[in-house]
């Protein structure tokens, strides 16, 4: 039988970065076919190659053993190739039938095709047991149910090959154990699905074969039921990569952090944060687990001074943290790094450095007040040497300060970061996603800081939606859903499905 | 190896001189669909504005002011700020510099007088630019809009005082009394009698001096890095504990005082008098020339220096080309921004293709 898909010696460069080179491989038909690879490994070129985002520099696609020249997203859906992308393209203030709808109404007048579609679409959410109500709005949904109506998009399209890129990223466990029969239900009717992932246990459990791809290349080609996770990592990352990281025995220290009864609502007086109350101590890493959006991120600005809690109380050694009596928290970042907190925001590039200053300049960023010499200058040559030692002690590649550190990628703007808020011997640390975008040789030296950090007895405070990343790091774990802490679990409770359950809101079973 | 991005000699020179070129083509085709030469025209106009020495001296006297107002309009930029008032902020720094002046010009030496005049101009500018910074700041009605608004208010209530107060007693002419010498700028053609017969005055000198100044607090200055980071990312400053709205609020102040203060040029370095209307636009030359200079020192210099070359050139050009109107500076300042702000990156691409196609060659 013809592969349903066949790239043959695709190349592509971006300027000096060579993101495809020489990428070769069938997908079969009907079949579910995972391609793993670090950050920047190139799949994602690959499967905008293949939708027709981009095109090759050279090589061939093959649809159904018909080579094709696909040059516009059109003409891959023409194809039959639908894509789920890992941010969703929908518009939240329309409903899901009316985003079904969009760019394909079919002429003029809506209302004569809106009954067909509507009629189609509650088929098709049944033939493959979406569960999704067409007149229902998208705000309202929840980000697996929206991410259903992406599927259901693709399906109405009528997509044989359904292109999913990370879409477990943002799912609880549950959510992602329900996509995974959806999957298989369009398996055994003879849809090819390529799934795009970072997280080998997902390509373990759904794959029936995976191709691995390092630095633009295909560096592996297996059948799932031959391989191992083991392998599937080494592969990737191309070395093998330590699993448990050197760690002092769990000592805590003196009580550095308590949160009592914390509340925060939004403009509209919706609940973000309900009723938080947790302690953190010296020495010791809490882990906030839970799927994004679920008031992890309010927490930690609350903690970091960027954002001012509706009601409770927050001590920090023993003193209440300055939220009383301001009407915003213009400035109190600063006064809070005066305190010694320190903080690496999850969003990066939107909070912790700015993309147009060069290395140099961002290594200050955040403490631009304590390298002012008596005329409210800046001390150059001092920043400079900090900055040189900085960047050598954390590694940061390309080594030069004045490189602009929106070119850097993501790991090494990371390292900066990181770098910067260690370097101001902070008591509390707060990390928001400390590995986001971050590939995986640098995850394991990012780690390695921050452990470090936790020996030197640093209370560390970090949030992650990534389980693994939690197991590696946390000596407690906080799950958190619905803007509440759903549970509080010491590490050596560590248990996938208990926290799964948590992440999504049942804590009583 | 292929470049995605240009070099900065390229976007800092090659750039805004390959706008500039095309604004100058296009003017050139205008003024020959006129019916006049326009390399004659180019001649004159490089002659009466740049190599004539006393012409020279009138370039740089209006540069004087120009400086002042691309300072302005490029500090708020840096905060990401897009300061339309300048025009209005200088109208009112006139009258602030004017209520000073006539208070005093009679008991004060000039060593006492013009700086305190300055004072005046910059105090009244920066208060003109304090209320739409506030309202920015603390209530985010946008800058831009309210700016322009200001810009209304002050033009309106100039020819109310100026009409209702400071015309003096039987005087027909909307201006006020004429200044006592105390409060006249020092010439510089004292020193430098070249520059012959012109205003051309110390106020210059300031500018030259405001410049510096800029450089220094923008880039090297804990509060200038504050201020660039806001005007990069709101988000990440917030973060870096930078305080906001203070910041927003300080930086109108600092650029409406900057505005005020080219006030002091043209009225007391060369009219002695505050008349109706006497900005001229020159705060929104500012503008063109924060744009075109890229809010760098050097940069606002020279497009401070060639706008003031283009009304002293054009000036003369009217008077030997009777084809070619006085409103032709207008014109060419209206292509000027076109090219260099709008149109900014036009060429961006081309010289892009252009030096990767080099580096390939040579095997680089």
């Amino acid at each position: 039988m013809q592969p349903a898909v066949e790239f043959r010696n695709i190349s592509k460069a971006f300027g000096a970065v060579q993101a495809n080179a020489d990428v070769s491989f069938a997908i079969a038909k009907g079949s579910i076919h995972g391609v793993i690879g670090e950050n920047g490994a190139g799949k994602s070129t690959l499967m905008s190659i293949l939708y027709g985002y981009y095109n090759a520099d050279s090589g061939q696609v093959l649809i159904d053993g018909q080579p094709q020249d696909i040059r516009t997203s059109q003409e891959a859906i023409a194809l039959g190739i639908g894509m789920v992308h890992q941010h969703f393209m929908l518009v939240e203030n329309m409903t899901v039938l009316d985003n079904v709808m969009l760019g394909n109404e079919g002429g003029f007048k809506l209302a004569a095709k809106r009954g067909a579609v509507e009629a189609k679409l509650r088929e098709i959410c049944d033939r493959y047991r979406l569960d999704v109500d067409p007149l229902a709005t998208i705000h309202d949904l929840s980000v697996g149910a929206q991410q259903r109506v992406e599927i259901l998009k693709q399906i109405y399209r009528s997509a044989n090959i359904l292109i999913l890129d990370e879409p477990t990223a943002v799912l609880t466990a549950q959510e992602t154990a329900s996509l995974f029969e959806i999957l298989r239900l369009f398996k055994e009717q003879g849809k090819t699905i390529i799934l795009i992932t970072h997280k080998l246990q997902e390509i373990m459990e759904i794959t029936d074969e995976v191709t691995v791809m390092r630095a633009g290349r295909v560096v592996g080609a297996v059948k799932t039921a031959e391989t191992s996770r083991e392998e599937l990592a080494n592969m990737m990352v191309g070395r093998p990569i330590q699993s448990e990281l050197p760690r002092a025995p769990y000592n805590p220290g003196e009580e550095v952090l308590k949160v009592s009864n914390l509340q925060l609502l939004d403009a509209n007086g919706v609940a973000l944060l309900s009723d938080i109350d947790f302690t953190l101590r010296a020495g010791e890493v809490v882990a906030i687990a839970g799927v994004s959006g679920n008031g992890q991120s309010e927490l930690l600005e609350i903690l970091s001074g960027m954002r001012l809690p509706t009601a409770g109380r927050v001590e920090f050694n023993g003193r209440a943290l300055p939220y009383e009596g301001r009407t915003n928290a213009d400035g109190l970042p600063a006064e809070f790094r005066e305190l010694g907190i320190g903080h690496v925001p999850e969003d990066r590039l939107r909070d912790g450095v700015i993309k147009d200053f060069s290395v140099m300049q961002n290594t200050v960023f955040g403490y631009q007040d304590k390298v002012k010499n008596r005329w409210g200058l800046f001390d150059y040559k001092k920043i400079a040497q900090r900055c040189a030692d900085l960047m050598t002690a954390f590694d940061v590649r390309p080594n030069n300060p004045d490189l602009r550190i929106g070119l850097l990628s993501g790991g090494n703007q990371q390292k900066v970061v990181i770098a910067r808020e260690v370097a101001a011997k902070p008591k509390l640390m707060l990390v928001g996603q400390p590995t986001r975008g971050v590939d995986i040789g640098t995850i394991e030296s990012i780690h390695t800081q921050l452990l470090r950090l936790r020996d030197e007895g640093v209370a560390i405070l970090l949030s992650s939606v990534e389980l693994e990343e939690v197991r590696a790091l946390a000596d407690r774990i906080i799950v958190m859903s619905g803007g509440r802490i759903t549970g509080i679990l010491p590490i050596d409770e560590f248990d996938t499905t208990r926290i799964g359950l948590l992440m999504g809101g049942m804590n009583k079973h | 190896m292929t470049k995605t991005e240009l070099p900065r000699w390229a976007t800092g020179f090659v750039l805004p001189i390959l706008n500039l070129m095309s604004a100058l083509l296009v003017a050139g085709l205008v003024i020959h669909l006129l019916g006049e030469s326009p390399s004659e025209s180019l001649r004159i106009l490089v002659d009466s504005a740049i190599l004539d020495p006393e012409g020279l001296g009138y370039t740089l006297f209006y540069a004087s002011t120009f400086i002042f107002a691309g300072l302005a309009v490029s500090i708020a930029m840096q905060a990401g700020l897009f300061n339309i008032g300048a025009e209005g902020q200088m109208y009112v720094g006139g009258l602030g510099l004017t209520w000073a002046v006539l208070a005093l010009d009679a008991h004060l030496p000039a060593i006492l007088m013009i700086p305190l005049a300055m004072i005046g101009a910059a105090v009244f500018g920066a208060l003109w630019a304090f209320i739409p910074g506030y309202l920015q700041a603390k209530r985010g009605s946008h800058v831009v809009v309210t700016t322009i608004m200001f810009n209304f208010i002050a033009a309106s209530l100039m020819n109310f005082v100026i009409v209702k107060y400071l015309i003096p007693e039987g005087q027909q002419n909307p201006a006020s009394r004429v200044f006592a010498d105390s409060a006249a700028l020092p010439l510089l053609n004292k020193l430098l009698p070249v520059f012959g017969d012109t205003p051309l005055n110390i106020s210059f000198v300031l500018a030259l001096l405001a410049l510096v100044i800029y450089g220094v607090v923008v880039w090297r200055s804990s509060w200038g890095y504050q201020l660039r980071a806001t005007g990069l990312n709101a988000h990440a400053a917030h973060y870096a504990g930078v305080k906001i709205s203070r910041t927003i609020i300080v930086t109108m102040l600092v650029s409406g005082a900057l505005a005020g203060l080219c006030a002091v040029n043209s009225v007391m370095g060369s009219t002695h008098y505050l008349s109706l209307n006497f900005p001229a636009g020159a705060g929104f030359v500012g503008i063109a020339i924060a744009l075109m200079g890229r809010q760098h020192p050097v940069g606002i210099f020279l497009s401070s220096v060639l706008f003031g070359a283009l009304i002293q050139g054009g000036f003369d050009l009217s008077l030997e080309k009777p084809n070619i109107p006085q409103e032709t500076f207008i014109f060419i300042q209206g292509l000027i921004i076109l090219f260099c702000g709008a149109m900014e990156n036009f060429y961006a691409p081309a010289i892009l293709k252009l030096l990767n196609a080099t580096r390939t060659n040579k095997g680089i």
